[in-house]
């Protein structure tokens, strides 16, 4: 029977990443560019913020994919501590630099966003310092990957502080909340209809969340590929030292 | 245990074991302070507990890599590890031996410094009391970092990078605590999470920790 297990087999990721990928990355940037034309092109200007506020078809699906990606990384690593498959561990670590460019794309357009809008290219808001505190935790996890020689060391290691700093992370941004009143707006995606975006906004913001989704799979897809060669090349130079 | 608590303890007191250095920087560390901001004391006053919480995470920070990386390097680790006691309990006595050497020291110079920087008088006994109850969390913490790290060559400098972002909340609610001292309101909600996350950790992170310390010890 299919599970989705077999995929831990390296030759079955690569095998059927191999016949998915070329099409899922035309699908991941046929819904971007849709998405991203339909949200700066065909929307109209809002009442207050002008063109400016277009920038939520970046900002928002970015900062969304960061937690995302976070998120993912920590059930990789739990399948790889309970279950030791090895593409589990590669695609954890393949999705991290993944994750910290969204972190930092959310960041920035952020600031471009609100040196307008706020006056300010940076405010001590909690939404904004958990995420710099993110894009840390970020940094920390992919240093313990480059310092660690052993690849099954490494894997472990980088796990229980994903775990640990998963804990953490969480704690950050309810403490920040704590720390200071926020300035940032409320959620763009709701179930409350005050909080939620208008309409008009929100079914090309969908498009780009999907895009941005989509983008994130296939980047870490294809990072994971990347990994797993590089792991058989260095598995290749030891049989050729050995012999 | 005991035996394990009192030979760190000795080995971190006598010579060559960095005892009072953390203390030393923290002391330095508090001094610069006013040469950088200025001696107003109308600012200092108000910086004074997010400089004073500030400086004893760097302090605690200083001594971290060498809760485990001596005992690394010479072997008794490895004979920790085999010995009938739990390898989470060496953690914990090693946290606690940190905590003992680093952080108690902190929490006794800290209303010393608090007078250097104007500190307004009711905020004393919260400096002390918040010192007293997040740094064992420091400590705990710094533990956990310290034993990812061990088997590294350069490990101070990943240490600080994996430890620091680690150290937001506590920081976040210690430096509240006493601010809230200072201005005469109620410290109860950011004192009790400052307890919350030392007893968290204290529970939780040895575990975490004695995992890190296998891997890096097979």
């Amino acid at each position: 029977m299919a599970s989705i297990w077999q995929y831990a087999n390296p030759r079955k990721f690569m095998e059927t990443t191999d016949k998915v990928l070329p099409a899922l990355t035309v699908l991941a940037a046929a819904v971007v560019v849709v998405g991203l034309v339909w949200g700066f092109f065909f929307t109209p200007d809002d009442y207050k913020q002008g063109s400016t506020v277009k920038i939520i078809f970046i900002h928002v699906p970015a900062a969304i994919m960061a937690t995302g990606a976070w998120f993912m990384m920590l059930a990789a690593s739990l399948i790889w501590l309970i279950r030791r498959h090895h593409v589990s561990a590669l695609a954890a670590r393949a999705a991290a630099p993944v994750g910290m460019t969204f972190t930092l794309i959310g960041l920035f357009t952020g600031a471009i966003w609100g040196q307008p809008m706020w006056g300010t290219w940076w405010e001590w808001d909690p939404r904004l310092t958990s995420f710099l505190v993110l894009f840390l935790f970020y940094i920390g996890y992919i240093a313990l990957w480059e310092a660690i020689e052993n690849p099954d060391a490494a894997a472990d290691l980088t796990s229980v502080l994903c775990l640990v700093g998963s804990v953490f992370a969480f704690l950050s941004r309810y403490a920040v909340y704590f720390w200071n009143q926020g300035l940032h707006q409320g959620s763009s995606i709701s179930m409350d209809k005050e909080e939620h975006l208008a309409d008009a906004y929100s079914n090309p913001l969908w498009v780009c969340l999907i895009g941005f989704g989509l983008l994130f799979v296939v980047l870490v897809l294809g990072r994971t590929r990347t990994e797993i060669r590089a792991r058989r090349i260095k598995a290749l130079e030891a049989r050729e030292r050995m012999a | 245990m005991i035996a394990l608590l009192k030979r760190d303890l000795a080995l971190a007191v006598r010579a060559g074991g960095g005892f009072g250095l953390g203390l030393a920087f923290f002391l330095i560390v508090t001094i610069l302070v006013p040469f950088g901001v200025g001696p107003d004391s109308g600012v200092l006053e108000i910086i004074a507990p997010g400089i004073l919480w500030v400086g004893a995470l760097l302090a605690c920070l200083l001594s971290l890599d060498r809760i485990f990386a001596l005992d690394f390097e010479d072997g008794s680790l490895d004979l920790l590890a085999t010995a009938p006691i739990p390898l989470e309990g060496v953690v914990a006595m090693k946290a606690v031996a940190h905590w003992l050497t680093t952080g108690l020291p902190l929490v006794l110079a800290a209303p010393v410094l608090g007078t250097l920087l104007h500190l307004p008088l009711p905020a004393y006994v919260w400096l002390m009391a918040s010192l007293a109850i997040g740094t064992p969390a420091l400590s705990m913490i710094g533990a956990f970092g310290a034993a990812l790290t061990v088997g590294l060559k350069r490990g101070g400098l990943l240490l600080s990078l994996l430890v620091l972002p680690l150290y937001v909340p506590t920081l976040i609610f210690g430096a509240e605590t006493v601010k809230r001292g200072a201005e005469g309101l109620a410290t109860g909600t950011p004192a009790l999470m400052l307890a919350g996350i030392t007893l968290a950790s204290c529970a939780l992170l040895p575990f975490a920790a004695a995992g890190a310390l296998r891997v890096n010890l097979r």
